[in-house]
């Protein structure tokens, strides 16, 4: 029974994620990978990690992909660039899935020979990983993650303050000559910008 | 119960799909989507070991995976909006200013 759930999951995954990558039109991407994250969140719980899945739903799905449709939307690109490089060649799309197909079978073949390891099921292991006072009390002490979930808010604040110098218009005064050739309107005069 | 080495192996098909995204496609965005692909598949290894080692360490360790996540999103759809105002296309073939 549990065999069949993971088999369902991890095929709603594995198909979810293909599609992201063979789709052209990045909207039909954000919203197949937020299904590859659902299914993804049904293993977790498999692996008696609800804490986990609901973190992934809840953050994943709901706050990166959001960022992410919200970027798409706002750039409206409908669909990719048809025309291929000349310098790359004109094998250049079959080599690459030539390369990862390989780089698959490369990790399952690497994977497969490993013992089969089962997980233990006795009910004590379940609770004690599963319990979100454990991941807590692990996480905020300074002997093991105390110090690393620090860092990760200076990093957080960094990526924070740098989204919004990336992301900001540059005021005219500060553009170089050539930025400011480029963001000139076709009838030359300076955007209006604040 | 499924055991460990099919968690693995899955992991191992994401991983590998995430990386045909970023050799195949043409659009910065959806580059971009498949390196989170690439991250969850990593994800999924670490919950995977930590079950099977009954500890919590490998779910800690996916938190902080999903905060660089989120901070690379971040930051990296900040990259494609200004590039975007530049040249009006998401093809990685077009941001090649920084080349020398």
């Amino acid at each position: 029974m549990d065999l069949i759930v993971f088999y369902i999951l991890a095929s709603i995954t594995v198909l979810a994620s293909i599609g992201v990558v063979s789709q052209r039109n990045p909207m039909h991407s954000v919203m197949l990978l937020i299904v590859s994250f659902a299914g993804l969140a049904g293993l977790y719980v498999q692996l008696d990690a609800p804490f986990t899945a609901v973190t992934q739903i809840i953050i994943y799905a709901g706050a990166i992909m959001v960022l992410f449709l919200f970027v798409v939307m706002l750039l409206n690109a409908q669909t990719e660039d048809e025309v291929i490089p000349a310098r790359l060649g004109p094998h250049a799309m079959r080599l690459a899935a030539l390369l990862s197909l390989l780089l698959a079978i490369e990790l399952v073949e690497g994977i497969v020979p490993l013992a089969r390891e089962t997980f233990r099921e006795d009910a004590g292991t379940v609770s004690s990983i599963s319990s979100v006072a454990q991941i807590g009390s692990r996480l905020y002490d300074t002997r093991y993650y105390a110090f690393a979930f620090e860092v990760t808010s200076v990093l957080i604040l960094v990526a924070m303050v740098g989204a919004v110098v990336i992301a900001r218009r540059p005021r005219s005064d500060e553009m170089t000559h050539d930025e400011r050739q480029m963001t000139k309107t076709p009838n030359g005069e300076m955007p209006n910008v604040e | 119960m499924p055991t460990l080495n099919q968690y693995l192996i899955l992991s191992g098909i994401l991983f590998s799909i995430g990386t045909a995204g970023v050799f195949l496609r043409r659009n910065v965005i959806t580059i971009l989507l498949s390196v989170e692909i690439m991250l969850n598949a990593v994800n999924v290894t670490f919950v995977a070991a930590g079950r099977f080692h009954n500890i919590v360490d490998g779910q800690i360790i996916t938190f902080f995976v999903m905060t660089v996540a989120a901070a690379e999103s971040a930051v990296g759809l900040a990259l494609i909006i200004a590039l975007f105002r530049h040249r009006e296309t998401l093809s990685p073939d077009a941001f090649t200013f920084l080349k020398w």
